[in-house]
């Protein structure tokens, strides 16, 4: 053990005063440079509260849960888009945390060479840098046309159900969904192959002696030990799933009108931000702030939330 | 010889305690059966997950790929309508925008970094930052697109302009700072002691110590974090659809609008013309290669950090 701390041995050195000079500037100089983290923070709270501030004088809670977005009248609810928001995140996660835990899985475990589950790994993170405007693309051009059939199937066999009660006319919210998979599902593939990865062998042998098969001890041990940093980055998807814009934007349909239907054109928060904020003035430019309020409080409990999780409840093997 | 004997029962499959057949894989038990089940149903999973790359790859390869020409490169857009053009100045503007927003982001990011493992590691200030980090992490990048609107474009503060390239590069900065720091956070606590302790021994100054020995050895992750950020921002469209906008023109400086080719997709996509959509896929193909590069590039950076 050394007598006294790193820090301590250059400070209590005999230094020239240039030499002090320098160390002295150097520091303040990476203090201020770290502050700019809190100063960008502090700086989007303080310019979305003031600039939702005259909308919220006007609307209050009720903006909140009335659906009308009228530019003309100057009467603006943000229901449709809030419900859009969590309608499309909740279920791209739903269909994402299977195929994305099922994926990584089958990664982690020593089902095929190393080699073949290195090149999916790599597949599945090229997969997360592709832009998103580049997936919404893709997404108006192949993927939409191609779903299209089906979704009239839907409607036609499901139509009585209210979410499915609208005959599909091109953009609509269940596109949105699906392109969301695609965006969320690396993010969870990742988190969870992390998180499976760190459960120690030692378990897994254990469940073996005692003659599971391979799958019993995935699903009763290695996955209830992973659960945490799954849950941590399932959090962190639903994160990143309300906060995306271009993919959604360019294929939701953007309609202010409220429907139940999931094969209607809808909105979220984000899509009408992209949609609307370049060419609003007055009062609605107020409004979308407020809406853009709604979306950093509602991503910051998501990932507040999910920074909780992985750092209270992930189990720590030494 | 009767000491022999389990032995012997255990090669006659029918005799003594144990039955043979019982010790050998038998697939048509119930668990076997499930555990064959689900071993197809993961792969299947990891199928599903990755068949949206091919196909997103393939198509944008394709139909993106065959566009491509010395005149696209070259040419600026058409007037709706027409036909031919390129995306010159789409290409040369996201150039501009995104090596704006790393000179920005990358002295802010690697400074906070040093901050943060040098100076500070455990103090409420250094607590607050990293925690303000992960924070702005979770951003959505549309809110910074707000954030940069409300601060420099509604309020022109730069010779009075509204929307100009440097906001659109403070906003992508904005979304890249806080990579930046978590980077060079990481990668400069991997360094071990013993180098710093190396360099007060030749009577390196802590500036000395971190600028030539600690900074240096950190290079590799660090550059990976760094390219990363960077392929990241080049993609990024949301915080630049009202700060830098859009411009048909060659880049006018750095306080006017600017073309992109991220916003250059988002417009041309839904615009009812031929030649519009086409030059969208084009620039879908060199903004995919260029990111798969530098994704590819960085992988090849981060092998030198293990070594």
């Amino acid at each position: 053990m050394t007598p006294f701390a790193l820090a301590d041995a250059f400070r209590l050195r005999r230094r020239s005063g240039s030499e002090k000079l320098v160390d002295q500037g150097f520091r303040q100089l990476t203090i201020v440079l770290a502050s700019i983290v809190g100063l960008v923070l502090l700086g989007i709270l303080l310019t979305v509260l003031s600039g939702s501030k005259e909308a919220i004088d006007a609307f209050g809670f009720k903006f909140l849960t009335t659906s009308s977005w009228d530019p003309v009248s100057e009467k603006y609810g943000a229901f449709t888009a809030i419900y859009g928001t969590i309608i499309t995140s909740l279920l791209a996660l739903l269909i994402a945390v299977p195929l994305g835990v099922g994926t990584a899985i089958f990664i982690t475990e020593n089902l095929i060479p190393l080699r073949v589950r290195q090149f999916l790994g790599l597949m599945v993170e090229l997969l997360a840098a592709i832009p998103s405007v580049v997936l919404g693309l893709w997404a108006i051009f192949v993927m939409e046309p191609f779903l299209r059939p089906i979704l009239e199937a839907v409607n036609q066999v499901f139509g009585w159900i209210p979410l499915f009660s609208t005959v599909p006319q091109g953009p609509g919210v269940a596109p949105a969904i699906l392109i969301l998979v695609v965006m969320i599902l690396p993010i969870i593939t990742a988190i969870s192959r992390d998180s499976l990865m760190q459960v120690p062998p030692e378990l897994r042998q254990a469940a073996y002696g005692i003659g599971t098969t391979r799958w019993g001890a995935i699903l009763q041990v290695i996955l209830p030990a992973a659960v945490s940093g799954i849950t941590g980055g399932v959090m962190l998807a639903l994160g990143r799933a309300m906060g995306e814009t271009m993919a959604v934007t360019m294929i939701i349909g953007n309609s202010t009108n409220f429907s139940w239907s999931l094969l209607a054109p809808g909105n979220t928060i984000s899509s009408m931000l992209a949609n609307q904020f370049g060419e609003a003035d007055g009062i609605q430019v107020s409004a979308l702030m407020y809406a853009a309020l709604i979306l950093m409080i509602l991503t910051l409990v998501v990932n507040v939330f999910a920074q909780w999780i992985v750092r209270r409840l992930s189990l720590k093997y030494s | 010889m009767t000491s022999l004997q389990p032995n012997a029962s255990l090669q006659s499959p029918d005799q003594g305690p144990f039955q043979r057949k019982a010790l050998q894989f038998q697939p048509s038990l119930s668990r076997n059966r499930w555990n064959l089940f689900f071993t197809l149903l993961s792969a299947g999973f990891a199928g599903i997950c990755v068949l949206p790359l091919f196909l997103v790859l393939a198509y944008v390869l394709f139909k993106g790929g065959s566009l491509i020409s010395i005149q696209l490169l070259t040419q600026l857009p058409p007037a709706p309508g027409l036909e031919g053009g390129g995306i010159g100045n789409a290409i040369l503007g996201t150039i501009i925008i995104t090596l704006l927003a790393s000179l920005i982001a990358i002295p802010v990011g690697v400074g906070g970094g040093i901050f943060l493992s040098e100076y500070s590691t455990s103090g409420p200030f250094a607590q607050f930052v990293r925690f303000g980090t992960n924070v702005l992490a979770g951003v959505p990048s549309i809110i910074c697109g707000v954030f940069v609107y409300g601060l420099i474009v509604s309020t022109r503060v730069f010779a009075g302009q509204s929307y100009s390239a440097l906001a659109g590069a403070i906003a992508l900065a904005v979304l890249m700072l806080p990579t930046v720091i978590k980077t060079t956070d990481e990668a400069l606590k991997l360094v071990p002691d013993e180098l710093r302790w190396g360099a007060l021994g030749v009577g390196a100054s802590k500036f000395i110590t971190i600028t030539r020995i600690t900074l240096p050895s950190a290079f590799s992750p660090i550059a990976t974090g760094v390219v990363l950020a960077i392929a990241r921002a080049a993609g990024e469209t949301a915080p630049l659809i009202f700060t830098a906008l859009f411009s048909p023109f060659w880049p006018e400086g750095l306080l006017n609008p600017i073309a992109s080719m991220s916003v250059l997709i988002y417009n041309f996509a839904i615009m009812p013309y031929e030649a519009q959509i086409s030059l969208a896929w084009a620039a879908s193909f060199i903004l995919v290669v260029m990111i798969l590069a530098a994704n590819l590039f960085a992988r090849y950076l981060s092998r030198f950090a293990k070594a």
